[in-house]
């Protein structure tokens, strides 16, 4: 419990999270006799986010949002940069302390459950392993009450995973990831998987977990309509690289980068009478391999100019940061 | 937070349970219904051989040699199938056979698996050069055949019947360790196991609390093959003279016994021959419905 | 005459645990060059009611049905031989997973001479021809270069274009899309949704949508039919269903979209679809449904007049008020 009679004088203060240039590359072989390469996963990624607070990342497959979740969930570490987890450093001996704080939720919920273990022992699993000399009956009192904190029922306790719906399966997920009173939660596409009616139900479990137990939420997700909704702050991200960030308001209002303003036009809207202009996106993403100097996004922007070629437009500006070299006004 | 609390009773409680489901699939493959049976006959004889033969299997009865079964001219109830080249009973001597073969079967299989599944699982969990270290002597003991494998062992460790197991065991666990180390590497990519991870377990409890349980539906239809194979190669290796030695009753020793008699008393070949071909047949039908039931990609939905 | 009708089709499956019914008696007709959009959660049947037509389902499938007919031609009474000539000319599908519906041994432009090799009897320049003819056509840049891609080296909007380049080959009167950009990114959605509809219109080809997506069916379908745990429950023009849902279900659904919301807490459905072992012996979204009575969970209740979009309701909703209540 040293965990906790620690930290709470600066935590109180601090942030949740910080990042700070937070980058992943990873080598490959480069084929037969073939140069490795890196492929830049991520790079440079630097946020704050606070207690109570919901940062979103969005963007494409590629764009290093997934990488982006397992740097802060501390399933890989960082090639680069830091990350303070509620003003502590994450790395070294901290690691191993810090490492409750921070829990992650994944998009499928039906690999992320072990198929062998009860609902009971799953959710007692990182107790076990965290708080060894906690009581057996002690964890029992604390799974039971979880379950009923994320809407479950008593007597799921003793089933096993393959007898409980998509829905409800995310729901034992959260119910795991909240086992350790952790600060920070990374939700990783956490309704992705889900069916429309199925996922109001998460999100508004979601919201409540929020507001009763003051949790950061660094959510993940391709689905700008469930961003626009969750979200506090919004960071877009591009071929592993955050291109804009910035309030909710501010990015779905008015965005400053012309990828944000392709991605919002793409994204369809439930509405049939609405006809909108749609900005035609050329061209595919580029792979992460080959990422072309300058701005990773020129290649397809309507607007790009030689600069852009050249130059990597840093982020900046207000009310978002942006990194273009013409943003929107 | 209250939305699943009012759902009727979860659907999963009047789903069929997982083993009922197995039985189900099980059920459908008539071959490996009747290996089950013939299987648990033959466990039956294997633990009851002492109360069920007439007779001891070593005592020799001067006055009986050759004695033909009892169907045949020259044959009598008292020894039902037959006495071999000394005067011993056939059938208490295939009913103990049943015995060693059961215990060669057991121990066999406990060895390899349990051998086979933690190397498996290292080589899984290892760094990539330990892993390609296992791999690659696993290999090696592949890429000799397996009974001539063996044969060298033996010829190493002196012939016996528990050295032919230790023998018959080294050659049946890379079967294992590669079966093991595939599931575990596709079961570690999942989400679960990345989930046990960020919850804090280490390696040794990833391998073996968390991810062995999902990988033991092949290891347990391999197990049932490889009993059988086990069978098999005691009985080869006893007919070559370097399993179980004389005048111990079991299957293959038995055979290499009578070979000479082969023309002159058809019976004392017959019957060794006909019982491992009978119990290896039987589980090799149980195994195939063990992997049909248990392996989800030939299920149909 | 519609080009495709379907009356009262059920498909039942041969389950473990008894019989599954994943298609329970739906109606589907499409005119020549329409657009119809099937929408529906998981286990709607919405695919398999598609799969079962072109005869694609495994054997465990009864498949039963008043009327099926394509084209003039009767798929009922039909041999699978016969059924496949037609299948493979007139009507094409494509899937979701564009990168593991080509064979990965084989280059793009192999397969694609292969199909046009099985139906049509143009000669091996002429295939060629008409292979990058086709890559132009679904916007491929390039054309000669991809030809000679194996699947591995192309995307995934990449390969969903090779595959709809596939399925135009013959010139179908039906292409029916399943779920066609749900694996892949939204901006390459938009494009590939783009496509097929020009390409619908300009091919005069009717286009069945199976999606689960609103947002996708809001910007593409002409008419919307809606599907619940193997039912129709709704059909309706699109700007219609949007603004004024007849069936609960449909309105329920509609509201529960995150952009529809307007306070932070979104409305739901609780429970969830009916499965094998439960379903309810009334109307199947009786549990689910903030207005059902006793009769509602005794009766199945008979689909409504076409002015109430054939809501398959007892009491089909009235008014655009009560629907957005």
């Amino acid at each position: 419990m040293s965990v906790q009679t620690q930290a709470p004088a600066q935590a109180e203060a601090a942030p949740a999270l910080v990042a700070r240039n937070l980058s992943r590359w990873y080598e490959v072989k480069g084929g037969f006799l073939g140069k490795p390469r890196t492929v830049k996963a991520l790079s440079e990624a630097s946020f704050t986010l606070h207690a109570g607070e919901t940062l979103a990342v969005v963007g494409e497959s590629g764009c290093g949002k997934s990488t982006l979740a397992r740097l802060v969930a501390m399933i890989e570490p960082p090639t680069g940069g830091t990350f303070e987890i509620g003003g502590v450093k994450a790395q070294g001996e901290a690691l191993k302390r810090l490492r409750t704080d921070v829990q992650i939720v994944f998009q499928d919920p039906y690999g992320s459950l072990n198929p062998r273990q009860r609902i009971g022992s799953i959710l007692e699993e990182p107790l076990l392993i965290n708080r060894p000399d906690m009581p057996k009956a002690e964890r029992e009192r604390r799974a039971r009450e979880t379950l009923a904190l994320t809407g479950l029922r008593p007597e799921h306790y003793d089933r096993y995973p393959h007898m409980f719906s998509g829905g409800q399966r995310q729901r034992i997920a959260v119910a795991r990831a909240l086992m350790l009173d952790p600060k920070v939660l990374v939700l990783d596409e956490p309704v992705s998987a889900l069916d429309l009616s199925v996922q109001s139900q998460i999100l508004n479990l979601l919201i409540d977990l929020q507001e009763r137990l003051n949790l950061a939420y660094l959510f993940i997700s391709h689905d700008l309509s469930v961003v626009k909704h969750m979200a506090d702050k919004v960071a877009v991200m591009y071929l592993g690289r955050p291109v804009e960030i910035g309030t909710r308001d501010a990015v779905f209002a008015a965005p400053r980068h012309p990828y944000t303003r392709a991605l919002l036009s793409a994204t369809p809207k439930a509405d049939p009478r609405q006809k909108r202009n749609r900005i035609r996106l050329e061209g595919e993403l580029p792979s992460p391999l080959n990422v072309p100097p300058g701005c990773p996004f020129a290649p397809r922007c309507w607007k790009a100019q030689p600069i852009c070629r050249q130059e990597r437009p840093e982020l900046s500006g207000a009310p978002t940061l942006a990194a273009c070299h013409f943003p929107e006004a | 937070m209250v939305d699943a609390s009012n759902l009727p009773a979860s659907a999963g409680a009047k789903r069929p349970g997982q083993l009922s489901e197995f039985w189900r699939y099980f059920k459908e493959n008539r071959g490996a219904v009747i290996g089950m049976w013939v299987f648990a006959a033959f466990v039956a004889v294997a633990v009851l051989a002492d109360l069920i033969a007439p007779h001891d299997p070593i005592v020799q009865y001067r006055d009986h040699l050759l004695q033909p079964p009892f169907w045949v001219e020259g044959g009598s109830w008292e020894f039902p199938l037959g006495t071999d080249a000394v005067g011993r009973d056939m059938l208490s001597r295939l009913l103990h056979g049943a015995r060693f073969s059961f215990y060669v079967g057991v121990v066999v299989v406990a060895f390899a698996a349990s051998g086979g599944i933690v190397i498996g699982l290292l080589a899984g969990f290892a760094p990539k050069w330990v892993d390609t270290l296992i791999m690659r002597v696993m290999d090696i003991i592949l890429a000799f055949p397996s009974l001539l494998l063996a044969l060298v062992l033996v010829a190493i460790l002196g012939p016996s019947l528990t050295n032919a197991m230790i023998a018959i065991a080294i050659v049946l666990q890379p079967h294992y360790v590669r079966l093991t180390r595939a599931s575990a590497l596709s079961e570690r990519s999942k989400d679960y196991v990345t989930a046990a991870r960020v919850a804090g377990a280490s390696k040794l409890r990833l391998m073996f609390i968390t991810v062995l349980p999902n990988c033991l539906s092949p290891i347990i239809v391999q197990g049932a093959l490889s009993f059988s194979t086990a069978i098999l190669d005691a009985a080869a290796l006893g007919f070559l003279g370097m399993g179980a030695q004389p005048p111990t009753p079991e299957w293959g020793t038995m055979l290499a016994e009578a070979r000479e008699f082969i023309l002159r008393a058809w019976w004392v070949v017959t019957f060794p021959g006909l019982a491992i071909l009978v119990t290896v047949l039987a589980i090799n039908l149980m195994g195939d419905g063990l992997r049909d039931a248990l392996d989800p990609k030939l299920k149909r939905s | 005459m519609a080009l495709l009708e379907i009356r009262d089709l059920s498909v039942e499956f041969a389950t473990a645990g008894g019989t599954f019914r994943a298609v329970d008696g739906v109606d589907v007709s499409v005119d020549q060059g329409e657009l119809l959009a099937i929408v529906g959660e998981s286990g709607s049947g919405k695919s398999v009611s598609m799969l079962a037509m072109m005869g694609l389902l495994p054997w465990t499938a009864t498949i039963t049905a008043e009327v099926m007919r394509f084209d003039g031609h009767d798929l009922l009474g039909m041999s699978a031989r016969q059924r496949r000539r037609i299948i493979g000319r007139d009507m094409a599908m494509i899937f979701q997973e564009p990168m593991s519906s080509l064979n990965p041994c084989f280059t793009a432009g192999f397969q694609i001479k292969e199909a046009l090799r099985l139906h049509t009897d143009l000669d091996r320049r002429a295939r060629h021809a008409r292979a990058v003819e086709l890559f132009e056509m679904v916007g491929i840049p390039d054309p000669e270069a991809r030809l000679r891609a194996f699947p591995h080296q192309l995307s995934g909007g990449m390969s969903q274009r090779v595959m709809i380049a596939m399925a135009l080959a013959c010139d179908p009167k039906l292409l029916i899309a399943d779920e066609p950009t749900t694996a892949l990114d939204v901006t390459i959605q938009a494009q590939i949704l783009e496509l097929l509809t020009t390409l619908q219109q300009e091919q005069g080809m009717a286009l069945i949508l199976i999606t689960h997506d609103m947002g996708v069916v809001a910007e593409t379908a002409e008419r919307v039919q809606v599907q619940y745990a193997g039912q129709k429950v709704e059909e309706q023009p699109a700007i219609p269903l949007f603004s004024t849902p007849r069936h609960p279900y449909t309105a329920a659904l509609l509201a529960a979209l995150p952009e529809r919301a307007t306070e932070r807490r979104l409305p739901t459905i609780p429970g969830i679809v009916p499965g094998q072992f439960d379903r309810p012996p009334g109307c199947l979204f009786a549990p689910r449904c903030r207005f059902a009575d006793d009769r509602c969970r005794s009766t199945p209740p008979k689909p409504a007049s076409p002015e109430l979009g054939l809501a398959r309701c007892h009491y089909p909703l009235t008014h655009a008020a009560e629907a957005e209540a």
